[in-house]
């Protein structure tokens, strides 16, 4: 049952990331990304990881999406597209992906192996976590808040227009 | 219980695709999406590291990277839209200022 699971989240991950490449609209693109995060949750959930799962939709699935959205629909996407004009980047590209799949897979078979011993079961449930995250990750999750803050007034400044003088 | 050898193929496979993505797009926002792929890949492989390990340092820090990825977002989208209204276009080839 898990591994049916898996094989049909990483297929659908796969199938709609190479639909978001391949797509010519940006809302598709968009539409095919959600649907690969959200297979990617799923996948979490199956590693014993059901708060970053819920994390996982809730954030990316929704509100960066979302954040996504809200801009193709402010640029307008008829002037954004002029025609194609340099190809060759192609092929490179697609060289360079080969090369650094191989040496990957590569580290991967080095590093463990496909025979690998198993873990507990449920560690990642979300009390423990939490208490983790209070304690011993105290301080990384209260800076966070203060990166959000920046984050936050850095986006307004940038998209905040100027007054002509 | 599936072999964590897998997880990490995936994630392998994932990041690739994020990093071709961004080759060969050539608007701003795709190439943003593949950038979130990229990172999505490097969740994926940390959360397998952690179930892996037995450990939730890895969550922990998967949890820190999506909260750093909505801030990054929104900065890299309000600068996406300032390069819209400065060249009324998102084509990267058309910000070709520095290129001389």
């Amino acid at each position: 049952m898990a591994v049916f699971l898996f094989i049909l989240l990483s297929l659908t991950c796969i199938g709609s990331i190479l639909g978001m490449i391949l797509s010519k609209n940006q809302a598709h693109s968009a539409l095919y990304l959600i649907l690969a995060f959200v297979c990617t949750g799923g996948l979490f959930g199956l590693m014993s990881a059901p708060f970053i799962a819920v994390v996982q939709i809730i954030i990316y699935a929704g509100a960066i999406m979302v954040l996504f959205i809200f801009v193709i629909m402010m640029i307008d996407i008829r002037k954004g597209f002029s025609p194609e004009r340099k190809k060759w980047i192609l092929y490179p590209s697609l060289g360079i992906g080969l090369v650094l799949i191989i040496e990957l897979i590569f580290i991967l078979n080095n590093a463990l192996g496909p025979s690998e011993a198993k873990a507990a079961g449920t560690i990642g449930s979300p009390k423990i976590l939490g208490k983790i995250l209070f304690t011993k990750y105290l301080y990384p999750f209260e800076i966070t808040s203060v990166l959000i803050i920046a984050a936050l007034v850095g986006a307004l400044v940038l998209v905040k227009k100027k007054e002509e003088k | 219980m599936i072999p964590t050898y897998y997880f990490l193929i995936l994630s392998a496979v994932l990041f690739v695709m994020g990093t071709v993505g961004f080759l060969i797009k050539k608007d701003l926002i795709t190439q943003f999406m593949c950038v979130e792929v990229m990172l999505n890949a490097a969740n994926l492989a940390f959360i397998a590291f952690a179930r892996s390990s037995s450990s939730l340092n890895g969550q922990i820090i998967v949890f820190f990277i999506i909260t750093v990825a909505a801030a990054e977002a929104a900065v890299g989208l309000a600068i996406i839209l300032h390069v819209y209204r400065q060249k009324k276009s998102i084509k990267t080839e058309d910000s070709s200022l520095m290129k001389g």
